[in-house]
């Protein structure tokens, strides 16, 4: 029972080359971090895997099926069910005429979970005291603007976990969250990750809780994904350039602010809409090489379970 | 763990002025209240904050959205707008009460010696304006002429590292770093004292967010200015200020000097706030946050606002506001925590 995703992607909308050769499996129980600045491609990845844009090319396998293949125009009820997404802001996700118990009512409903008030209802509860929203009858009667972000935040957990999904797709959950609360939102969805086997695509632009809640971390650039492994190991033994940059910009009380430039890569991102042939970090990278403006390298593996798309480390180069 | 011998009331004010010994503060605010005034009563944003800045420091203010950071950061500029109110207290700049000056002196007062970096750069600057005859602006309204202004905004693009051929540009047609880049530019147009930072890098990227940093680090260290540094992210406080105080809820709950307060926070939210960031290295273990959410400032918790969140809340907490006690000459707290011990 693996749920495998090797999602090989070129998104192609307006020649915007978004996301390219995305490749990443997701297995059940476990989250897979997707970390990048804005503009590399994390929300456009997550949005294929949930069917709300259309993939220009590769592959979505969810359980074994090549979901792109059996249901290629509109994703099915079943799939639509099993893969959920929580936005970034619970402002604007939850809609403001309505109750929270209708929100909860919704999905329940549709998918055909519960029937009859009584039933729908003591569903809604249950799911509210899952989220921790307590006294859960009475917050299901107020709006969202009478909860805090927080609070609503908790509410779209609690919407997408009305239908039992087996992927929960969470784009920036805690980034419009204030910071005392932020916790507790990680909180919830690691335990409900280890309660219930959830599976999670979690999406930031953070490393600390890239860190903190994923099991594997993938990290985007330009709209490529140009290292991925196991948490601990590419936080402790990162192997890209740009890796090592996102790591060195990370405030760290431990140390203080040097006035020297350190790694400091400078530059911008190079433009998507006609993207420069190589490595997209080759215009910022401080070990630049010639390869790198000539050929996207390929993955190399840097040690089990951790690889790297990088010259330095291809299999002609250094390693 | 029952506190039951203090039930008299808070004791003395803390000692107003602080350290004497520099020379005198830079900007001393002293008891500042500002309310909001709302259809559901006035909300007290800003709840008799006393702190002062010495000429050279940064000093960092940390609390969550809606304790009050930037409601001071606009009452020290005075520019705050009707439903804002400011209700009492005083803030000196070099001796002189902001807050009793007119329109002129506070015309002059502003960005000749005093400054500010919003959060959103975008929002900022003119979006029809050229940046270079925003600069031109502030420098001319300050009387002076078009040839210098013209000179200086070449040299302060350069400052801030960005071409200056740049000036040209609309703010559409600069990144995100180059427009804050920019407004930083014009917040040191006219060379002030001191620069007020509202969550200067909040909406940036990381990458940049270090690189605006070093920026500002390495410009104070030339220019020599103070900075009083609003964010959120009390991580990057340790790191860049020399002090921090930590706000909660319309009032500061703990002052100390950074690496003090990094590596022995006292007060109970200041533990929490540490708590709620998980960290790049060292050893993984759970982190729990604060539990529950910030109070309703039209009706704030009685006692100690905090204590229905505190995880070490005493009865005493719920019915008499804490007073401030100083654990040592440049760090204080507001907890009866520790006001029992003394």
């Amino acid at each position: 029972m693996t749920k495998h995703f090797p999602v090989g992607v070129f998104f192609n909308k307006k020649q915007v080359h978004a996301v390219e050769d995305a490749s990443f499996i997701v297995q059940r129980g476990q989250v897979v971090a997707l970390v990048g600045e804005s503009g590399s491609g994390k929300t456009t990845t997550i949005r294929m895997i949930a069917r709300l844009i259309p993939v220009t090319r590769g592959e979505i396998f969810f359980e074994g099926a090549n979901i792109l293949r059996t249901e290629p125009h509109r994703a099915s009820m079943d799939y639509r069910r099993k893969v959920q997404l929580i936005f970034q802001d619970p402002f604007a996700s939850l809609n403001s005429v309505h109750t929270i118990e209708h929100h909860l009512a919704r999905p329940l409903i549709i998918h055909k979970k519960a029937s009859g008030r009584q039933e729908i209802h003591e569903r809604v509860c249950d799911l509210l005291e899952t989220v921790e929203l307590k006294p859960a009858a009475e917050i299901a009667n107020r709006y969202p603007h009478q909860l805090s972000g927080g609070q609503r935040q908790r509410v779209a957990i609690a919407r997408a976990l009305a239908v039992d999904p087996e992927l929960i797709l969470a784009d920036e959950p805690i980034s419009m969250l204030d910071v005392s609360i932020r916790m507790g939102v990680l909180n919830l969805i690691d335990k409900l990750k280890e309660e219930r086997g959830i599976s999670y695509v979690y999406i930031t632009h953070d490393l600390a809780s890239a860190r903190y809640i994923g099991d594997k971390i993938m990290v985007m650039y330009a709209g490529h994904m140009v290292e991925g492994g196991d948490g601990e190991a590419l936080m402790n033994e990162a192997a890209h350039p740009y890796t090592q940059l996102l790591l060195s910009a990370v405030p760290n009380p431990h140390a203080s602010l040097r006035t020297d430039k350190g790694i400091g890569a400078r530059g911008e991102v190079p433009s998507l809409i006609d993207p420069p042939p190589g490595c997209p970090f080759a215009t910022r990278c401080l070990k630049v090489m010639n390869p790198c403006r000539q050929v996207m390298p390929g993955q190399t593996v840097v040690q089990p379970g951790h690889w790297v798309r990088c010259h330095l480390f291809s299999p002609d180069g250094n390693s | 763990m029952s506190s039951r011998n203090i039930t008299s009331v808070q004791d003395a004010q803390p000692p107003s002025s602080n350290n004497p010994a520099t020379g005198g503060p830079l900007l001393d605010i002293r008891d500042l209240r500002v309310v909001y005034l709302t259809t559901r009563g006035p909300v007290k944003a800003v709840d008799g904050v006393s702190l002062a800045i010495q000429p050279g420091e940064v000093v960092g203010l940390a609390g969550e959205s809606g304790s009050g950071k930037s409601t001071i950061a606009h009452a020290i500029l005075r520019i705050l707008h009707p439903p804002a109110l400011i209700t009492g207290g005083q803030a000196l700049f070099s001796g002189r009460d902001i807050m009793k000056m007119d329109d002129t002196e506070l015309g002059q007062f502003r960005w000749s010696e005093i400054s500010i970096v919003f959060q959103s750069a975008m929002n900022a600057l003119n979006p029809v304006m050229k940046i270079r005859d925003q600069l031109l602006d502030v420098m001319q309204c300050h009387g002076l002429s078009k040839t210098v202004a013209n000179e200086r905004a070449v040299h302060l693009f350069d400052l801030v590292g960005i071409d200056p051929q740049r000036l040209e540009a609309y703010p559409h047609q600069l990144s995100g770093g180059m427009r804050q880049r920019a407004v930083i530019a014009i917040a040191l147009a006219l060379n002030p004292d001191m620069l007020i930072m509202d969550e200067p890098t909040t909406a940036l990227d990381v990458v940049v967010q270090k690189d605006i940093l070093q920026q500002i680090a390495t410009l104070r260290e030339k220019l020599g200015f103070s900075i009083l540094f609003i964010t959120h992210d009390l991580s990057l406080l340790v790191e860049i200020s020399t002090r921090i105080a930590i706000m909660y809820a319309g009032e500061l709950v703990e002052k100390a000097p950074a690496r003090e307060l990094f590596e022995l926070p006292l007060h109970p939210y200041t533990l929490g706030l540490m708590n709620s960031f998980p960290s790049i290295s060292g050893l993984k273990h759970k982190l729990t946050g604060i539990p529950g959410s910030p109070p309703d400032l039209v009706e704030p918790p009685a006692g100690c606002r905090f204590h229905p969140r505190c995880p070490k809340v005493m009865a005493i907490c719920s019915q008499v506001a804490p007073a401030t006690k100083f654990i040592s000459p440049d760090h204080s707290v507001s907890c009866h925590l520790f006001n029992q011990d003394r």
